[in-house]
Formats: C-alpha cells, structure tokens, sequence
C-alpha cells in the first residue's frame, strides 16, 4: 500500500520533471525556428554559391545594454549581406571594456560598439582593437577620432553630450531665475536643488566629473566641495537621479536641476508643444561612442560589413531614436521632436582619452573622499 | 543479505561517487571561473604578485570599507532577528486568519529587484518618509537590508518552531516556570540551530548586497562587495579586486564554521509538533511588533503598486492599467528589443531549467552529506563538503561573471555563448538554498528505518522508494519552489550573461528603469509588479504543500 503511494508519488515527479523541461530554454530555441534569423546558425558555413573561402555567416556583436537598432533595420542588412547578427550585451561602456580587454585575443564575438571616449584609450592600450578603417569615411566622422588613434583602429559611431537639465516650469512657477552655468550651481539661491549620479558607478556620472575638471583643472576638487556643500546630492545611477529625485522624472521628486543629457528636452514634451525642460549649454561633457573590429576575431569580413553598415546612412539616421544620441556623420536628417527641441552645446567641454586613462583612479578616490563625509 | 550494509560503511567510496557530480558542476562553473580571476590578480603581468595583493589589504580605504561591511551587516542581523523572531512566532504559532498569504507576500522583497525596491524605498524616504532624516545614512542600508533579508529570518526559524516539539515546553510550565523562563530555558536552546543557521545566511546576505549600500546609501558608504564591483568593472584594478574577494571569502569560511559549529545535526524526525493556537492578550508585545514589521515591509510594495497604476495625464497623474498594458510593446521610444511579455516567458523558461539543475544537485549534496557517518574523518568530510556548497552566497556576482569569461572561454568547456550559462549561474545561486532545504529533512530519518526495510528484503532503490522519498518529496517541492523564485528575481550574475536577445524580466526592468520618458518607468513598475505576483503565486503554491519543516536556510 505505502510503497505503492511512493510509487505513484516517484512517477508524478518525473511526470513533473518531464512536463517542466518541455518549456526549457533549449525547447525555446526549437520553437523560434519560425524567424529567418534563427535558421541553423551556430557558426555555421553558408552553403550558397559563393566560392573561395567558406563565409561564416554569424557576425558577433559585444556592446553595452543600451545597443538597440530596429530589428527590421538589422534584417533588412542581414538580407543584403547573407551575414547573420548575433548580438551579446551586457553592462555599461566600463564593464564592456574591462571584458574586451580580459578577453583580449581570444574575444567572446568579431566587432565591438560601445567604447567610449572616457574608456578608449584603455581598449587601445590592451590592443584589443584590429586595425581598420572602413573603406569610404563619410563627411564629419573622423572629427571624433580618438586622438593618437586617427581612425585607424576605432571608428567613432555616434556622439551625445552630457548635461545639466532644469526644469523650466518649476522655476518658472517659483519665480527664480534658472541656472546658466557650472558656477551658478554653487550659489545659495540654489541649494539643495542639483542632483547628479555619481562618479564611480555611472558613466554620465563620470563625464559630469570629468566636466568639471575640464573646466576648472586643479581647482576642481574646491568646486565639488562648494558643490556638496550647496546641497547637491549624488545617486548611485542616472536612473535615481531623474526617476526618483528630478521633478520632471516618472517619480515626480524634489529637485529641479539633474545631470542628464542633451537630448532630454525632446522627450518632456507636452501635448501642446512644448518642452518642460532644457540643457545648459556651458556644462556639457562630450561623449564619443566607438566601434572597431576585435583582435582574433572569427569573422573579419563580416565585422568589417558591420562597421561598415553602422556608418550609413539608414544607420545613423536611427541613431536618436534608437540610442539616444546624435549621428556622427554631417547633413544627417534628425527626427523632428529632436530638430526642435534637442539642442547641441557648440563647444563642449572635453578632457583627452589619455589624461582620462592616466589619471582615472586618482580622479575617482579624490572625488570619492570630496563626496563623501 | 551481507549487501545490506555495503553503501552506507564503505563510507568513502559511496559518499564521493554521490557528491561527485555536483563537486564537479561546482568546481567547473564555480571554482574554476572565481580561482580564474583571483589568479589574474595575483599574477598581472604572467608572474606571481604577491606583495601588490598583500599591499591592497593595507589600503586605509580598504580598512574603512571592511570595517563599514562588519559593523553594517552585524546591526542589519541583529535588527533583522530581532523583528523576525517574534512575527516568526506569530506567523507559524499562532492561528491567525491569511497567515498562509502574508508568509508568502513576505518573501517577494527576497526576489525583487533591488533597483526597483531602491527606487520605491527611496521614494518613500523623500516623499511620505521625508520627516525622517534617514535617506542616504547608514541607517537606511540596514532598513534596506533588513526589508530583504527578514523573510529568511521568519520562514527558518517559523519552520522549526512549528515543527517544535511542544512536550519540553509544557513540563517546565507545569513545572512552575513563567512564559518568559520558559522561553529563554527551553524554546531558546531548541531553536538556537535554526535562529544561528538564519543569522549567518542573513549576514551573508548583508555582506555581500549591493544594490542596497548604493542606492540608499547614496555612494557615500563602500562595501566590500561594492568595492569589488568598482575595483573591477571601472578601474580595472584586479589585484585589489582580487585582494578584495579573498577577504570576502575568508569571512564566508570563518561564518560558515562558526554556524556549523553552533548547528547539531538533528537526530530524529519523531515529534509532536502542537496546533497553532488562537492569539492571546499575552501575545500582544509578539503582534505589535509583527504588525509594524508588516507595514514596514508591505509600504515600499504598495508604493509600487501605486506607481504602476499611475499614468501622466495633462498636469498631473491618473489611475490607470495602461502600463501593464504596455508590457506586450518594447517600450515608449523603443526602450526594449522585445516586449517584456517575451522577457517573462524566457525568465520562467531559464527559471524551469534553473530549478531542476539545482534540485538535482541539490538532492544528491543532500544525501551525501546526510548518510549515516561512522568516523569523525567521515563527519569532517562531510562538514567540508556541506560548507563547500554554500560558497556561491559569498562571492561577488561580477567575479564570478567575469571569471565565466576568462576561463570557460576555450575547448573542452567553450561555454561563453552557451544559453545554458544563466541557468547554471542562476542554479548555482539558488542550489545553497536548495541544499540548506532538504538536509535537514534527509537528516531527520532515522537510519534505522533503512536498516528495517532492508533486513525485511529491499533492495536500494526500493529503499529508497519506501524510507526517504515519502519524508522527502514535500521538501523537495518546496525547496523547487525557493529556487524557482530565486532565479526568476536573479539579477547581478544574469545581467552578466544575458543577451540582448533573450534578456530576462529583471534586466528588462533595469534596462526601461534607465531609460527617459515616464512610460517606460511606468512600466518598469508594471513589471515588477507582475514579477512581484509571479513570485508570490509560487510561494503560495508552496505554502499549500504545508512543509512540516523548510529547514535551516
């Protein structure tokens, strides 16, 4: 009888067992057979008509979680090339960097997008970069070079400036002039006002640090002391700063002045037209995002086709909408809401990929010990 | 008939061929990655450093950060033990209406996201909460810490206090002893393994949380953990990462010894566990203090709820179920490659594959460490090998996430792209809880019982049918359950290994979290929410099995 009822309990279990795995991520790889991307792959050898060499069909792509191009714009491109995008991303610019240079000639894909300015010099130091430049470099590009690097081993792709943001009509509704200038937010008539992410663990963070020494060289420590002692108040990520503290943020906080983007007054605006916030134009840090093909890459071809494919224009065109940040190629037509709204600093402040490599470490504990008390 | 004894005394032999899988799954997705990057540290150019490693630990910042890890995840386990105990009792002694759904609600905090909580609990502390000057002190990571971890506390030591047996406690009452020497005399010592088994978990927890200490605690507070994240995903800095995370590993190992030290292994399952009873004027100081600690934890929860129910209209917010309407889209401005409906289905996918890999382990480290031992050599081994499966709780998720890279990078384990990684690393998580789950119940039979079946003519497997799967089966579920809400809130190491293409609900709601336009934080709300129930509903199913004892975390 008992031995029976174990019986039946030991048959339900693997009954369990069994009818679980039916909904595993390997029988997920069998039921999305249904999309063209997914056909047999796995590096697989193309079997058209193409001849010499066999052509690895899979390109492999290592970025930062906030890659995003229109999935019809990657398979219009895998259609006309034969190529198929394989897409690994995780992290932020830092973390994609750190494994690019631990993974350095043997990499986890082909082609890289995603190292930045304040990040690049690393990347070319570890020589995880192969050497090339696309074969026709569209107009504007090579104005973003990596200096030293001149294009030979990473192609810059997009760019984007961080800001100080303020919410228009809270200063308005509080009759108080808004803040025009990184001096300004030292001054009492705005304390405790300005929220920023901070330095160590958020790259725009970093370029708001890196802003401030741009501006005030050695001095800067002295203004990030006047600046906390202002009452401004740092967050671990951007997310907290405009999400949870800023007042034109989904969590409708308490501070008026936030460290973001650029581009943000394009996506605060309102059903009538207007736009509730606005960047201050002296305080913007530039930012250069780069794409280059890895060292020991399986694939060359096919991450040159890639690199190539991120310079034209139905790529760059995508770019603010997609990612957030401006095409680097001149003439390049911007959504209308950006056209309108969105308005680049003309002389960003900037501090070259070297100093930021050589002094990084020292900048972060200095500015750690000036934050915190 | 000699056959009958032959597994159990040719102890070595038996005990190693059961616990080699798992040492082996360990030692390749765990050991070897964690061994891969350490060893990186110490040897940065090719060549052993020993003295740069040894130079981190003199740091003053370094001294500063271990001291702040201490003293922050000591007060945070006091505080949580001493909110825990008594709603422990409450929540598992006494009969109270929806007991069964509140122990279930309050493990959601454990799954949640701690971007999102930290979102929700910091909108509290500078909207409704803003009169108490706490937001970015210290004292909100240990309210932080103690909203996550209190639900261990509740469920351990709730566990074994309903499976108490109640005959000690009622002699000493007869014998003349008021309800407060009775607990201190008799309750106490009876629960000690379970209550020291909870804190050290709970203090492995608090060492080694990250998203807390820097939300709440606004980047002014380092950690340890936090230090190793900045050390090694900015900086680059290995050999002080490495530095780091053998410190982190010394005071796991020194915890873990203290815990087993302080733990008796349990001899019998023969009790007379009691009733819960009606509550009593008497249980009044036990149910206020389980009332604040509900509000407390239930608060940041319906400030999400709430959050997710709001959409901006015109000047100001309306209620409305638009945001979870918008899962099945990618998000305003195309936030998201997929909608977060597909995210769902692959999390509770991976979540599947990630609950039977870590029950299968988790069963077989249990019956290895629980078989009857003869020698204290045979108990060494077996303390070593139990110590060696709760090592994932203290270590860093992005050294394990970058080791995975550096060393499972070449045949014969080219496993970089192999979507089986974030099950594994998410099993990996979860197998400690597994393991702490079912030892105890294996641990209970009695050994003789076996020896019964035997000499009555049954061979192993019907042995094993008849003794230990009818004790076993209802942990085995319920530990099924723990480890399947465990890995569909995972999100320090899947975020590591996840792809673009198949990212799980977690990293979904991070990615629409750090995203512009106030959809997309509406949604992110909305996601935890659904995350939130889902975790919820499968807690309840658990809840419903009525294990008699979920063990010593």
């Amino acid at each position: 009888m008992r031995s029976s009822r174990a019986l039946a309990t030991a048959t339900a279990l693997t009954g369990l067992v069994l009818a679980a795995s039916a909904c595993s991520v390997s029988t997920k790889d069998d039921t999305s057979s249904d999309s063209p991307s997914s056909a047999p792959s796995n590096q697989g050898v193309s079997t058209g008509s193409t001849t010499g060499a066999p052509k690895i069909r899979d390109v492999v792509l290592v970025t930062h979680d906030s890659w995003n191009l229109p999935k019809k714009l990657v398979t219009q491109w895998e259609q006309q090339t034969g190529y198929h995008l394989v897409v690994r991303a995780s992290g932020d610019a830092g973390k994609l960097t750190n494994k690019l240079v631990l993974t350095q000639g043997n990499p986890d894909g082909d082609v890289s997008f995603g190292v930045d300015n304040t990040f690049a010099t690393r990347a070319l130091k570890a020589d995880v970069f192969a050497p090339y430049t696309p074969a026709s470099v569209p107009a504007g590009v090579s104005g973003y070079d990596v200096a030293g690097d001149g294009g030979s081993h990473l192609t810059p792709i997009d760019h984007s400036a961080v800001c100080v943001n303020v919410d228009t009509t809270w200063f308005a509704a509080h009759k108080v002039p808004p803040p025009a200038s990184l001096d300004d937010l030292v001054k009492p008539a705005y304390k405790n006002l300005f929220v920023t992410p901070g330095a160590s663990t958020s790259s725009p963070g970093m370029a708001f640090l890196l802003a401030t020494i741009a501006k005030y060289g050695d001095g800067w420590q002295d203004y990030w002391q006047r600046l906390m002692a202002n009452g401004a108040e740092v967050t671990d990520g951007w997310d907290q700063a405009y999400d949870v503290e800023f007042t034109q943020g989904g969590g409708h906080g308490k501070r008026p002045i936030v460290l973001s983007y650029d581009s943000d007054p394009a996506f605060t605006v309102q059903k009538d037209g207007s736009t509730t916030t606005k960047a201050l134009l002296d305080t913007c840090f530039s930012q250069v995002e780069y794409a280059g093909v890895l060292t020991g890459a399986k694939n060359v071809p096919g991450a040159e086709a890639f690199l190539d494919w991120l310079l034209s224009p139905q790529v760059q065109a995508k770019l603010p909408d997609a990612m957030y940040v401006y095409p680097v190629v001149s003439g390049t037509a911007l959504p209308a809401d950006w056209a309108k709204y969105a308005v680049q600093p003309t002389t960003p402040l900037t501090v070259s990929p070297a100093d930021i490599d050589a002094n990084r470490e020292k900048w972060l504990e200095q500015w750690s010990d000036v934050t915190s008390r | 008939m000699e056959r009958r004894h032959l597994p159990l005394r040719r102890f070595p032999v038996a005990l190693l061929a059961l616990a080699a899988v798992p040492v082996a799954v360990l030692a390749v997705f765990f050991v070897l990655p964690v061994v891969g990057m350490v060893g990186r540290g110490f040897r940065p150019e090719g060549h052993w450093d020993l003295g740069g490693v040894l130079d981190v630990l003199a740091r003053p910042r370094v001294h500063r950060v271990l001291w702040f890890t201490v003293w922050s995840s000591t007060v945070a386990t006091a505080a949580t033990l001493l909110l825990g105990l008594p709603a422990a009792y409450v929540l598992h002694r006494l009969d109270l209406p929806l007991r069964r759904v509140v122990r279930a609600a309050l493990l959601v905090p454990f799954v949640l996201p701690t971007v999102v909580v930290g979102v929700a609990f910091r909108q509290l502390l500078t909207g409704p909460l803003s009169w108490l000057p706490i937001d970015g002190t210290p004292i909100a990571i240990i309210a932080g810490l103690v909203f996550f971890n209190v639900a261990v506390v509740i469920r351990a030591v709730g566990a074994a206090w309903e499976s108490l047996d109640a005959r000690p406690a009622e002699a000493a009452a007869a014998l003349g002893a008021g309800p407060w020497t009775v607990f201190r005399t008799v309750t106490l010592p009876a629960l000690r393994p379970a209550i020291v088994g909870a804190a050290s978990v709970v203090f492995l927890f608090c060492a080694t949380s990250f998203g807390v200490v820097l939300t709440l605690g606004g980047l002014r507070y380092a950690s340890v953990e936090t230090e190793i994240y900045l050390l090694t995903t900015d900086l680059l800095d290995l050999q002080g990462a490495a530095a780091l995370s053998l410190l982190q590993l010394g005071v796991v190992v020194v915890l873990l010894f203290i815990g087993a030290r302080l733990r008796p292994i349990r001899t019998s399952t023969s009790r007379q566990p009691p009733r819960p009873r009606r509550p009593r004027p008497a249980d009044a100081p036990q149910l206020i203090v389980t009332a604040l600690l509900l509000a407390f934890v239930a608060a940041p929860l319906a400030a999400l709820l709430v959050g997710s129910l709001r959409v901006a209209s015109g000047g100001g917010d309306r209620w409305s179920l638009a945001n979870y309407r918008a899962l099945t889209s990618t998000g305003s401005h195309q936030a998201l490659l997929e909608p977060a409906t597909t995210a769902l289905d692959l999390s509770l996918r991976i979540a599947v594959d990630a609950t039977l890999l870590a029950l299968v382990l988790g069963l077989l480290v249990a019956l290895s460490v629980t078989r009857r031992t003869h020698s204290r050599a045979e108990r060494r081994v077996r303390g070593l090998l139990d110590a060696f499966f709760m090592l994932p709780l203290g270590v860093s998720a992005v050294t394990l996430g970058f080791g995975f890279l550096i060393t499972l990078d070449r045949p014969p384990v080219d496993l970089r792209d192999s979507p089986w990684l974030v099950p594994i690393a998410q099993a990996l998580v979860a197998l400690p809880l597994v393991v702490r789950t079912l030892v105890p119940a294996l641990g209970g039979i009695d050994d003789r019982q076996r020896q019964a079946a035997a000499s009555l003519g049954a061979g192993p497997l019907r042995r094993t049918l008849v003794v230990d799967v009818p004790v076993l089966w209802r942990p085995l579920l319920a530990s099924a359950g723990f480890a399947f809400a465990v890995s569909v809130g995972e999100f320090g190491a899947t975020s590591f290994l996840a792809r673009d293409e198949n990212a799980t609900l977690p990293v979904v709601i991070f990615r629409l979290i750090g995203h512009p336009g106030p959809m997309n934080y509406g949604m992110a709300l909305a996601a935890s929410c659904v995350l939130a129930a889902t975790t919820a509903v499968v807690m309840l199913v658990v809840e419903r099995l009525r294990v008699p004892s979920l063990g010593v975390l």
